[in-house]
């Protein structure tokens, strides 16, 4: 390993930091920093325990008791939080593992072909990598409801997610230090088809990865407003950041932020769990790993 | 390996790359590039909502938007939001890089290290409302932040969000909060990849943390550093939610500086671009932006990419 | 070439006004539509209607529908955020003449700060057209009501069920303190224009308290009373001399500590003066205020221990309310008739509606009748009855001068101007600020002529 070379020429024997110290400041670093993270999360469940006017009127680390009355509210209410549930999860699940798939397909194509002008599609799908969202928003808007006929459906909303250039680009810089060619030309010796080789080994091998990114996008989708405010019309179809902010639009007399706040929780909640589950997956999958070159 | 794969591909293999490259391209054409290519004929038009005609006013304009935007007022939006964003990266990738050494280091052996994983990503799954309702409380005057700040004596009538420091800061803190666990995770996939038997043989030579960290980690870790820098970057520059929420949609507070300008101090590139998109419906303003910030995106990662490759060889 | 356009114009409304008497004359009541489209950006309406308007039922398995009679109601909900109801209705509104039957709006709901930008253009109906007699149908209603949703032309083209007449809350303790007495007459008279309210101001800041906490909360009422509106006839953005008063009262209470340097809805003073240990004197709101956003019901609350009291103040002004307006070429006019008389005219209903949702409701007669109960009385007002303040209030206010383009400038000209009363930038550099925010959210308009 050309790492190891340099790092025996580079040998010196300088006394370093004791293993003890650096663990304590590691402990106090990560406790501070968890505490940074974690308490958004409390205030958040906090707050949907508490009644409208208490949160209005200061903070409070005690939590009230008014979680009840909230939740009653949210699910007696004509807004259909659980189908917004159901909404979102369809949403977020068919988008971020389209999202998963084609880009490891797309970042395959490139990691382990040769073909005229490779170069150029890596150097292009970087480029559209550049490409703001909100630049070409308005030009879908206009695509998916005047030209597709799309208005109201969860279609435009799932289908372009096949096209993600930042999870493409994540995967070819894991194919590149994780994917040997080595092993994609044996399977090709003992005759497997190509799509089955994408399948049924680089799949595997990619699991970490993929496992990283189907989070992100995951919970892009699971909280993306914009275009599904604008495209979904009817309530049955409505994902919940649409109705939390529905609730956020009652007028300031109507305005009931113990019901924001139970429903923002409840739509962490479902996410907080899929994530604890997939990040067990993330550790175990790389432990077992691949052939290592 | 470009080599290896030329002597080992079989004629005919490699016509699979064309076919596995159609989804997304197929997908690139329909979803982006036509509505990329609308964004940019708009804006060579006067293309907005006219609220009295209740309908979009549409004359071709040549280079009149373009015009209105070459002002130094909009490269104070580029350079507010590059504040922000660098305010928050640096401490975003030296944090990541360290929680992700610490928690590859076998011999530190951190323990609940799935737990602190697990926690420092959270932020990243709440909305970005969620945080500003609640950062709003913690920081203004009367909040908790606050009080610890009155007791070592800040004056009671201060107020964050009326300042420019302060506003930016808080707005760098909050995308560091969101981001710094994600690149953490991102950095680990990384560094677990990195064959054990390198550290092992590292120690045996009794190198110390640091060199590991320059001499091992750093380097394997420079194609996910890439990625994350240039992904960051991006990230930086389509910055919204966040100030929108912190500084209410206004972009305030007011700032001089060598442009001599009065411009809002927190005010991104792209809240004025939504602004123009769903505030006036001006879409001809909208698309000339849309172009100029296409344009220093691009300028901007193929630096970044370039100077990276570079370093590489 | 304007006057071209405006003949076109004109023809075009001829025209279309012919068409659809002539379409109308053709139709027969059978020949309504089977859907009704409501356009709407929260429950607020939705749960008025379902509870009570007869013959409503709900759709028990789509929260979003509902029926009257065989038309079936179809509630389009469209958060606000990010303009986007407005962008929603724009859409749909912009494309009506060729939707077909079952998709056209049919009602739709709008606020105060943008009336104007639904009821001036054809896209809204006149109520006349509807068959609704203003003078007799809608007689009972305040007329501040109607000023908001009338075009140009005087056309009545909207209906509100709800009124949101506001006042001035002040501390009565703080009142007796510094005023000598809490009394309504006694403190009116100390507020009763904008110079007594400005002495009274250095008074209270004698005695170490503020008038105000924020530097918006008279904005409203020195923007309900404008002479002129934020735009003129040709375009150009004009700052009536009343938002200058606004600007200089702001000003100068800034600088002589009159207020606390905050802002409506912050989080700091502004909302610290709710409780016993605040040192506000006053706010400025309408019942749904002091019900809803005072904390009253909290403990150690200056509501919870009845200490708020209102009256009339400087100037009359409303904060809130919503109206229904039919839109141009719905389909089921004889419904949407039936729903504005029965939802924002019908005595009976109203009363309900006051009763079920505490709304301050738009009849006249039944409000006064509240006024003058004198067995009601608000506990957080320490057992003052507010509907006659209120009432008062209602009457006075007249909105003469609003502009499609209110929200904006409203909006853009308080966030500049916070940063001149800050000091962060020169009352110049502000206007120069308002200017660039003006031309980013109205494009069509001139800005030439900002300033004073």
């Amino acid at each position: 390993m050309a790492e190891k070379t340099k790092l025996d020429a580079n040998y010196t024997v300088k006394k370093s930091m004791g293993m003890g110290t650096i663990r304590v400041i590691a402990y106090v670093v990560l406790v501070l920093l968890s505490l940074m993270c974690l308490i958004w999360f409390y205030l958040l469940f906090i707050n949907a325990t508490r009644a409208h006017s208490e949160i209005t009127a200061r903070i409070s680390f005690v939590p009230g008791d008014n979680l009840i009355d909230n939740l009653k509210k949210l699910f007696t209410s004509t807004l259909d939080f659980p189908r917004g549930i159901l909404n979102s999860a369809f949403v977020a699940f068919a988008s971020s593992i389209l999202t998963v798939y084609f880009s490891m397909m797309t970042a395959f194509a490139v990691h382990a072909y040769n073909f005229k002008g490779k170069k150029a599609v890596h150097v292009f799908i970087l480029a559209i990598m550049m490409i703001p969202t909100q630049v070409t928003s308005l030009g879908f808007y206009r695509l998916v409801v005047d030209t597709l006929n799309l208005k109201d459906s969860f279609i435009p909303l799932i289908v372009p997610s096949i096209m993600s250039p930042i999870t493409y680009f994540y995967i070819v810089q894991y194919m590149k230090s994780n994917l040997p060619m080595s092993l994609i030309e044996a399977a090709r010796i003992d005759g497997c088809m190509e799509i089955s080789i994408l399948n049924r080994i680089v799949f595997p091998l990619m699991k970490p990865a993929l496992a990283v990114q189907l989070i992100f996008a995951f919970v892009a989708s699971w909280n993306n407003y914009y275009m599904p405010a604008m495209i979904l019309s009817s309530s049955k179809k409505r994902t919940l950041p649409i109705l939390i902010y529905t609730l956020r639009s009652a007028t300031e007399k109507d305005k009931d932020f113990g019901f924001q706040y139970v429903a923002m929780a409840l739509s962490v909640l479902p996410v907080i769990v899929v994530y604890v589950f997939f990040a067990r997956k993330i550790v175990g999958g790389v432990s077992v790993g691949g052939v290592k070159e | 390996m470009n080599e290896t794969v030329k002597k080992h591909s079989k004629l005919g293999k490699d016509k699979w790359g064309y076919i596995f490259l159609i989804p997304f391209f197929v997908a690139f054409l329909v979803f982006s590039f036509w509505p990329l290519i609308q964004t940019i004929y708009f804006s060579f038009f006067d293309h907005y909502f006219s609220q009295t005609d209740f309908d979009y006013v549409n004359k071709f304009a040549g280079l009149k938007n373009y015009k209105e935007l070459f002002t130094p007022e909009t490269a104070r939006l580029f350079f507010n939001t590059m504040v922000m964003w660098i305010l928050g990266f640096i401490p975003q990738i030296v944090f990541s890089l360290l929680l992700a050494s610490w928690f590859a280091n076998n011999r530190l052996r951190i323990r609940g290290a799935g737990f602190f994983k697990a926690v420092i990503y959270l932020p990243n799954l709440i909305m970005a409302i969620a945080f500003g309702m609640m950062f709003f409380t913690m920081f203004s005057r009367g909040g908790p932040v606050h009080q610890i700040c009155e007791a070592f004596g800040m004056s009671p009538e201060y107020d964050f969000f009326f300042h420019i420091g302060p506003t930016r800061s808080l707005v760098a803190f909050i995308n560091f909060i969101m981001w710094f666990g994600n690149t953490t995770i991102l950095l680990m996939a990384g560094i677990m990849g990195i064959n054990e038997s390198l550290f092992e043989a590292a120690e045996v030579d009794g190198a110390s943390q640091f060199q590991v960290f320059r001499k091992i980690t750093l380097p394997i870790l420079k194609p996910i550093l890439i990625y994350v820098l240039i992904t960051s970057l991006i990230g930086g520059i389509q910055m919204y939610d966040v100030p929108e929420v912190v500084t209410k949609s206004s972009g305030m507070p007011m700032s001089k500086d060598i442009f001599s300008l009065n411009v809002p101090a927190a005010e991104t590139v792209i809240m004025r671009l939504a602004k123009y998109i769903s505030k006036s419906k001006n879409y001809g303003s909208a698309g000339a932006l849309s172009v100029m910030l296409l344009f220093i995106t691009g300028i901007l990662s193929v630096v970044v990419y370039k100077f990276m490759v570079k370093d590489e060889e | 070439m304007k006057k071209v356009a405006k003949v076109l114009s004109l023809v075009l409304i001829l025209v279309l006004t012919v068409g659809c008497f002539a379409a109308c004359g053709k139709k027969d009541e059978a020949a309504q539509g089977k859907v009704l489209n409501i356009y709407c950006w929260n429950e607020e309406f939705k749960e008025r209607v379902e509870k009570l308007y007869p013959g409503y039922t709900k759709d028990s398995s789509d929260s979003s529908k509902g029926k009257i009679g065989d038309v079936t109601v179809v509630w389009n909900i469209t958060p606000n955020a990010n303009n986007a109801y407005q962008n929603a209705l724009d859409e749909a509104l912009r494309k009506q003449k060729d939707a077909k039957a079952d998709d056209k709006v049919d009602l739709f709901l709008i606020e105060a700060d943008y009336a104007l930008k639904y009821v001036e253009p054809s896209v809204s109906m006149s109520l006349a057209d509807l068959g609704i007699n203003v003078s007799k149908d809608l007689a009972n209603q305040y007329k501040y009501t109607q000023d908001v949703v009338t075009d140009s032309k005087g056309n009545l083209k909207g209906a509100s069920w709800q009124g949101c007449p506001a006042g001035l809350i002040y501390r009565t303790d703080i009142a007796e303190k510094v005023l000598g007495s809490s009394d309504v007459d006694i403190v009116q008279k100390a507020v009763k224009d904008w110079a007594s309210f400005e002495a009274t101001a250095a008074k209270m800041k004698e005695a170490g308290y503020a008038m105000v906490a924020g530097f918006d909360d008279s904005f409203r009422v020195f923007s309900n009373n404008v002479s002129s509106a934020w735009v003129d006839a040709d375009k150009n953005v004009v700052v009536d001399k009343r938002i200058w008063d606004w600007v200089d009262q702001t000003k100068k209470f800034t600088d002589n500590g009159y207020n606390l340097k905050d802002s409506l809805w912050g989080e700091g003073p502004w909302k610290q003066g709710f409780f016993m240990d605040g040192t506000t004197f006053c706010y400025f709101g309408p019942a749904w205020f002091i019900d809803f956003c005072m904390n009253c019901d909290q403990p150690n609350s200056v509501g919870d221990a009845g200490k708020w009291h209102i009256t009339v103040g400087p100037e009359g002004f409303f904060w809130g309310g919503t109206w229904v307006c039919a839109a141009t070429g719905t389909d089921n006019s004889e419904l949407v008739k039936d729903i504005i008389l029965k939802m924002t005219a019908d005595t009976d209903i109203l009363v309900k509606l006051a009763q079920t949702f505490s709304d301050f409701v738009n009849d006249k007669p039944a409000m006064e009748k509240l006024a003058a109960d004198s067995s009601i009385g608000n506990k957080y007002l320490g057992g003052q009855n507010l509907y006659g303040v209120l009432a008062e209030g209602a009457n006075k206010i007249s909105i003469k001068y609003a502009s499609a383009y209110d929200q904006g400038c409203n909006e853009n000209f308080q966030a500049c101007m916070k940063e001149y009363f800050l000091g962060n930038a020169t009352l110049d550099e502000a206007i120069e600020a308002f200017k660039v925010k003006i031309k980013t959210v109205y494009p069509d308009l001139k800005t030439d002529k900002i300033g004073r």
